[in-house]
């Protein structure tokens, strides 16, 4: 009875698996297998021997290493500032009993927003055309300070439209996950406290976030692999010759290394994106032993 | 700590827009509550017991009203400065915490001179558990409890700093029969071991009948009657009240006072001197019941049931607002199961009539009278 009732079950889950199977577990193998092929050619299918070239070249690539730089500052950067920041509107929120729905629409709106879309109105305010300074400048001069071109401009000024983009575009999804986790605790807990006098620091320190930590761990998380993964968003503000800006991202080089001008190195493309799959994976399972580690306290 | 609630009245602003007057939760509440005691709060689900806790122990400001502890007003007083221990329904204990930071939680917000030290806290903290005897269970976590384990830690953690009132709000609704019956002895045990004014709100009235010294009966946020629970019991004062209390519940039929005799349909059952004919209710008590070839009353026999020193007697009358009349007798009388119906003779003092229009209770004799005033007036002694 019971193996007859597994073998349903395989059977249901059957559809499921062969998608997964032909459009994930495939895919995986295959880029795998490219990594370790040298020269593989799209046209001919061929390839001259296996080995580690492919990561050996990769790793040697000043532009690779640049974009390993630049994905490492994003991730570091916006990870931590983007939870914290959602956490603080968060509270904010959720201490605003009367306006609370409509605060969440608003900050939700940029969720819904085309990435590209909001990538030319980041273009309007911080790029530098022959009719204006956009926006950003504006402010800056009338504040006295002098000009910055943030789009073809000094490294740092780049850096930060891209940090800041990246903050302001996973802000939204924080703030909905965060708030309704702050929702969802208990009212008497903070009752419970408020009869023992507790502070109000104490509450949220001994309380409020240790009842959000799981939500907080999740947005860690997905933060560090969505972080990791960026590409659409640095491409809508800097184009897509994004080696001649100095700001590629490693899926950024792997795309380029496949289609872009420089493209047609699956292999080469293929080691990169193992090297990012090592990465997010050691990452991400540090972060789920540090959850795990913190549960007491 | 003498507890008196003077006038207090809580009104809430609707949210509703179909209902736009404002809900009272609390309505006139005036009671003195006497030092030292247990008092239950009893009524249904939503008639204001927890409103009144809640403005009690500070989380809610009443609308108007005072609230006395003892000789101090603490009407405007926050939460933390009327010294009050809460117990909430679902516990509210901290799940990240073990029991002992649970209850060291209340220990550790002390400012100033009451200031404890580590080990001052971890004493305080083991005799709070000691008395709730859960002191073998200071490391798990709350998760790691059973409901009734969980319940001690939450009066731990309410008497750990010794409040001058303890609030309980319906302490044993998510426990199962058999802890519940255990866990309310504790509680009364807990409870006069520490000498703490006491509330204990419940909405099951044998709860609040079995371990109080007072019950407090509230409907829709009035107050209906206050008393020792047997004299509640004994002398309702209104058909809410009679209706409420008692299990299995009274038994209530539509009557008439008519030419000085209460009638139950076309039987009289009782005589009702000098008493204005008009429609009433008759509540007579399970136990109200005595079996009598030539009672007054007749119903038709459904069925007995014999458990053992009692017998129930089920029964109906067209008269009775339910299908069934229930009445509880000694098992040495003899029914015969057989019988197509079955007469009663009713006791006068399990018997109480209602005006039909307002559900307040009438005095159909004097000899009835006389035993309630003197049940109010023992009331009135043990109180002073
Ligand atoms: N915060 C509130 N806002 C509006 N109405 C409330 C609020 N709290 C309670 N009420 C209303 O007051 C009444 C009494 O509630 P409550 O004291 O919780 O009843 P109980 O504890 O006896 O079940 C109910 O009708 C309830 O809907
Ligand atoms: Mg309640």
């Amino acid at each position: 009875m019971l193996e007859k009732n597994n073998r349903k079950a395989w059977l249901y889950l059957l559809p499921a698996m062969l998608f997964l199977g032909a459009f994930m577990v495939y895919p995986l193998v295959d880029v795998f297998i490219y990594s370790f092929e040298e020269g593989y050619n799209f046209a001919s299918q061929s390839y001259f021997g296996t080995g580690l070239y492919n990561y050996g070249y990769v790793l040697r690539d000043p532009y690779f290493m640049q974009a390993v730089k630049n994905t490492f500052i994003l991730v570091i950067i916006t990870v931590p500032l983007s939870t914290g920041i959602a956490l603080l509107i968060s509270l904010g929120l959720n201490s605003i009993k009367r306006l609370k729905e409509l605060y969440q629409t608003v900050f939700f709106l940029p969720y819904v927003t085309n990435t590209l879309a909001v990538g030319l109105v980041f273009m309007i305010l911080f790029k530098k055309t022959a009719y204006s300074d956009g926006l950003i400048n504006l402010l800056i001069t009338a504040f006295g300070g002098s000009a910055v071109d943030f789009i073809d401009g000094p490294y740092w000024a780049k850096m930060f439209v891209m940090c800041f983009y990246t903050v302001w575009v996973v802000m939204p999804f924080k703030i909905l996950i965060l708030t309704s986790a702050l929702a969802s605790v208990n009212q008497d807990y903070y009752n419970a406290a408020r009869v023992d006098g507790t502070p109000p620091l104490r509450i949220f320190t001994k309380i409020t976030l240790p009842m959000i930590a799981p939500m907080i761990f999740y947005l860690v998380i997905t933060g560090f692999i969505g972080a990791f993964k960026a590409y659409s968003d640095v491409v809508a503000i800097f184009g897509t010759d994004l080696n001649a800006a100095g700001m590629n991202t490693i899926v950024g080089y792997v795309y380029d290394m496949l289609y872009g001008n420089s493209g047609g190195y699956p292999s080469f493309a293929s080691a990169a994106a193992l090297i990012l799959f090592a990465i997010v994976l050691t990452i991400t399972c540090v972060n789920l032993l540090a959850s795990s580690n913190s549960d007491n306290f | 700590m003498k507890v008196v609630l003077d006038h207090l009245t809580k009104r809430f602003p609707s949210r509703n827009k179909k209902q736009p007057e404002d809900v009272i939760a609390v309505n006139d509440f005036c009671f003195e509550i006497p030092d030292g005691k247990l008092i239950g709060l009893l009524g249904p689900s939503g008639c204001g017991k927890s409103t009144t806790l809640n403005l009690i122990s500070g989380l809610e400001a009443p609308t108007s009203g005072k609230i006395w502890f003892g000789d101090d007003d603490v009407t405007d007083l926050p939460p933390e400065n009327r010294g009050v221990g809460l117990v909430f329904q679902n516990y509210a204990l901290y799940p990240h915490m073990t029991v002992r930071q649970n209850i060291m939680f209340p220990l550790e917000n002390f400012k100033g001179a009451a200031k404890l030290s580590k080990p001052e806290m971890e004493k305080r903290a083991l005799e709070a558990a000691k008395l709730v005897q859960i002191d073998g269970l200071m490391d798990r976590k709350p998760g790691e409890m059973s409901g009734g384990q969980q319940q001690r830690v939450a009066i731990a953690r309410a008497l750990v700093k010794m409040p001058r009132v303890l609030l309980l709000d319906e302490p044993l609704s998510n426990l199962d029969a058999r802890l519940r019956l255990q866990t309310r002895e504790e509680i009364r045990r807990i409870q006069q071991e520490t000498g703490i004014t006491t509330i204990f709100v419940t909405h099951d009235q044998e709860e609040a009948m079995s371990i109080t010294d007072m019950i407090v009966v509230m409907e829709a946020g009035v107050v209906q009657q206050i008393g020792h629970p047997q004299d509640v019991y004994d002398d309702p004062v209104n058909l809410f009240v009679a209706k409420f209390l008692g299990t299995p519940a009274i038994n209530v039929f539509t009557g008439k006072i008519e030419g000085g005799k209460l009638f139950i349909g076309d039987d009289a059952v009782l005589p009702a001197e000098g008493q204005p004919d008009r429609e009433v209710f008759v509540g007579v008590r399970p136990e109200g019941f005595i079996p009598d070839e030539n009672g007054p009353l007749c119903c038709a026999l459904r069925g007995v049931e014999v458990m053992g020193r009692d017998t129930s007697i089920i029964a109906s009358d067209p008269s009775c607002q339910s299908d069934t009349v229930r009445a509880i007798i000694s098992s040495e009388i003899r029914i015969d199961r057989n019988a197509p119906e079955v007469r009663f003779s009713l006791k006068p003092y399990k018997t109480h009539v209602f005006d039909a229009a307002s559900g307040e209770r009438i005095y159909i004799s004097e000899d009835e009278i006389r035993r309630s005033l003197d049940a109010q007036a023992a009331a009135e002694g043990e109180e002073a």
